[in-house]
């Protein structure tokens, strides 16, 4: 686990998903167009779908390059890694970069870019991965492909776009989808792409000293526990509300006529935890089950710590830092949440409970 | 002791170089600058440079940018335009026999030859880097998956060298029997290129960005690690079964860039915080030749004498150290 800090010389990256019509040549346009005091390099599959003219517009071929000990999760954007390298050598030419990518793109290549390779993460920081979702077509997608889900599930922030072409039913179907896939996502409803750019750019969600601070599941967790969180004996924490809430809740009982979602969220929370047994597990666990995890970000109250450690990863990478002491009236809650494939969410509980610091009984 | 004239360029130098005996720095705006007798700046590409390589056949630098083009910078500092491809960046370019050059973009490697059409080579993966064969007309490709081999005068189909992992720069050796390439990965990979028998290059903690060949190609030496690496290419077999030279061992620093002088047993290493040292093969003897500075030196060369080295700096310091004092 390495300990990162951003410093203001790391340019911030964002990463735009989404399937082909959903909406990203008419963010990226507006991106390119607005007047809003900052300079975007945008690197594009395609020159010919952006209409304006922009020197700082690089055409780039999706180039996946998995290194030689064949894991998936040394997998990298190649291309990516050359693009970078070049505009960055300039400093004071923009102040952030657009990665698009091909509606097809597997996420997570390119955001490992951003951790993998050396000099890329020297000179840049990943700051969100948006997904957009084109609201009138997700079910169609959902059953063709894998890419859809995972954009969404690997997503940071998830604009939910073309709603006017849908029914308030309709649409109200899609979103509760989404959220089945992602509940820790922020959401955006928009038409035409038309969201507030600050709402999608400089988000630092892979900034570790904000981990989770956007998270709306994780935010309404404080208040809505889960029956089925492990909690300790002394776990003094608010148990009334178990009914509220429940479209964040990780048991796939989504909206019934979509049965093509093959992600799922497992959130973990437990009390104060002994670092000796967790920094062991949670690297053997992203270690055996990287490939399974797409995301995972948490809050950990290690004992005897007066600072909330927070940690997140992608497939098996991981890294973790103090972030801020814990507040006096803060309760001293761990929590962690995966999403991904075929985790077992009873060996992920079992295995977080095993972590606490002090010798309890699993609830 | 050395002594340096030191310029500052504010600009990231991507290569420096000697154009006959006069120090030239390529910069990623784009621009060439000629500190010698009141600074000369040619301006070669619109929006930016991204790479400068010397050519080895010919007396000139070439140059490729943002703007599609490859340009060629003479001796005299007189430059013209050698390609242009469009909209798309120049990745990498390199010189070969006879006024070729070779340039990447993309997934295509062009040659370009005196009084012919450019030449487009398409391949299935990205063309990371390349490098013309001393002798012939032979051009190598660095990709995904290994390197090929062709023949750009001919159609002729491309031999191909396989190692599993992204390859992204190569070279060959000085007397055409070996193939190098730099990774993705914290490796160089090899090939001798008679039988294709491999050469696993490893233990470096971080990527191999520069390299020079030795005076009569018998060592290659590499960036990448606390001390600069010296694969021995002189026996038959290449680096295999031997031990690396390793030389300029500092125990809180890098190694980023590596020149070795043009006649001597003997290179000059820049590191990440700046500091180049002047390192002889048989002793190890050190020589300090710059204590340091802003930022990784990128880039280094020697003149043809071998008594002047020209160096960049990512931060663009730059300058000439002239070793005689």
């Amino acid at each position: 686990m390495s300990e990162t800090a951003n410093t203001a010389e790391q340019i911030p990256v964002t990463v735009l998903t989404g399937y082909l019509g959903s909406g990203k040549t008419t963010l990226l346009n507006r991106i390119l167009s607005e007047d809003h005091g900052r300079k975007y390099a945008v690197i594009v599959n395609e020159f010919g779908e952006i209409g304006i003219d922009n020197d700082l517009i690089v055409e780039s071929d999706e180039e996946i390059y998995e290194m030689n000990n064949g894991c998936v999760c040394c997998t990298v954007r190649g291309d990516l890694v050359r693009v970078v390298q070049g505009l960055t050598r300039r400093r004071g030419r923009f102040d952030a970069i657009v990665v698009e990518t091909t509606g097809l793109a597997d996420p997570v290549p390119v955001a490992q870019t951003f951790f993998m390779d050396e000099d890329v993460r020297a000179k840049t920081a990943l700051d969100a991965v948006v997904a957009l979702v084109d609201a009138k077509h997700l079910p169609q997608r959902l059953k063709d492909s894998r890419e859809a889900e995972d954009q969404i599930a690997f997503a940071d922030v998830v604009l939910l776009n073309k709603t006017d072409l849908v029914t308030p039913e309709e649409l109200a179907i899609v979103e509760a989808t989404v959220r089945t896939i992602n509940p820790h996502a922020v959401i955006h409803r928009t038409e035409r792409a038309g969201v507030d750019l600050g709402k999608i750019l400089g988000q630092r969600a892979f900034d570790l000293t904000r981990v989770l601070d956007n998270d709306p599941a994780f935010l309404e967790d404080v208040h809505h526990s889960h029956e089925d969180h492990v909690c300790g004996p002394d776990c003094d924490h608010d148990h009334h509300h178990h009914h509220h809430g429940h479209e964040h809740h990780h048991h796939d009982h989504g909206p019934a006529e979509i049965h093509d979602v093959t992600v799922k969220s497992i959130s973990l929370r437990g009390g104060e935890i002994d670092p000796k047994k967790f920094f062991p597990w949670i690297q053997a666990l992203t270690q055996e089950q990287g490939p399974n995890i797409l995301r995972l970000k948490g809050i950990i109250a290690i004992a005897d710590d007066p600072d909330r450690y927070v940690v997140q990863g992608v497939h098996m990478i991981i890294e973790g830092d103090h972030q801020r002491a814990w507040k006096p009236d803060e309760p001293r809650v761990s929590r962690l949440v995966f999403i991904g494939r075929d985790l077992d969410a009873e060996t992920l509980e079992a295995g977080f409970a095993a972590c606490a610091a002090r010798a309890k009984a699993p609830a | 002791m050395p002594s340096i004239a030191a310029y500052d360029f504010g600009e990231f130098v991507e290569t420096a170089c000697f154009l006959k005996d006069q120090p030239a720095f390529a910069l990623a705006d784009g621009t060439l600058r000629l500190p010698a007798g009141g600074e000369t700046v040619l301006a070669l590409h619109e929006g930016g440079l991204l790479c400068a390589t010397p050519d080895p056949f010919g007396k000139r630098l070439l140059t490729g940018g943002e703007d599609g083009r490859v340009v060629s910078v003479a001796a005299d500092a007189s430059f013209e335009e050698v390609a242009s491809i469009g909209r798309k960046w120049v990745s990498a370019v390199a010189g070969g026999p006879q006024g070729a050059v070779g340039l990447a973009s993309g997934r295509s490697a062009y040659v370009h030859r005196p009084k012919s059409e450019l030449k487009e080579i398409r391949h299935e993966r990205t063309v990371e880097g390349l490098a013309f064969a001393p002798k012939g007309l032979r051009l190598a490709i660095a990709r995904y998956d290994g390197a090929s081999l062709y023949f750009p005068a001919t159609d002729a189909e491309p031999v191909s060298l396989e190692w599993k992992g992204a390859h992204l720069d190569v070279a060959f050796s000085p007397d055409g029997r070996f193939l190098v390439t730099t990774m993705q990965e914290n490796a160089l990979h090899g090939w001798r290129i008679d039988d294709g028998r491999h050469m696993k290059m490893t233990g470096y903690p971080s990527k191999v960005k520069d390299w020079s060949w030795s005076a009569k190609g018998k060592y290659l030496a590499t960036s990448g690690a606390p001390a600069a690496i010296l694969w021995p290419f002189s026996g038959k077999d290449g680096p295999m079964g031997k031990a690396p030279l390793e030389l300029g061992t500092r125990g809180d620093t890098m190694v980023t860039a590596v020149a070795c002088h043009p006649a001597e047993d003997m290179l000059a290493i820049g590191y990440q915080d700046g500091m180049i040292l002047a390192v002889r093969f048989l002793d190890s003897k050190e020589a300090l030749l710059r204590r340091g500075g802003g930022g990784p030196v990128q880039t280094m060369a020697w003149d043809e004498g071998g008594r002047l080295l020209a160096f960049g700096a990512e931060t663009g310091e730059a300058g000439v150290i002239d070793i005689a004092g």
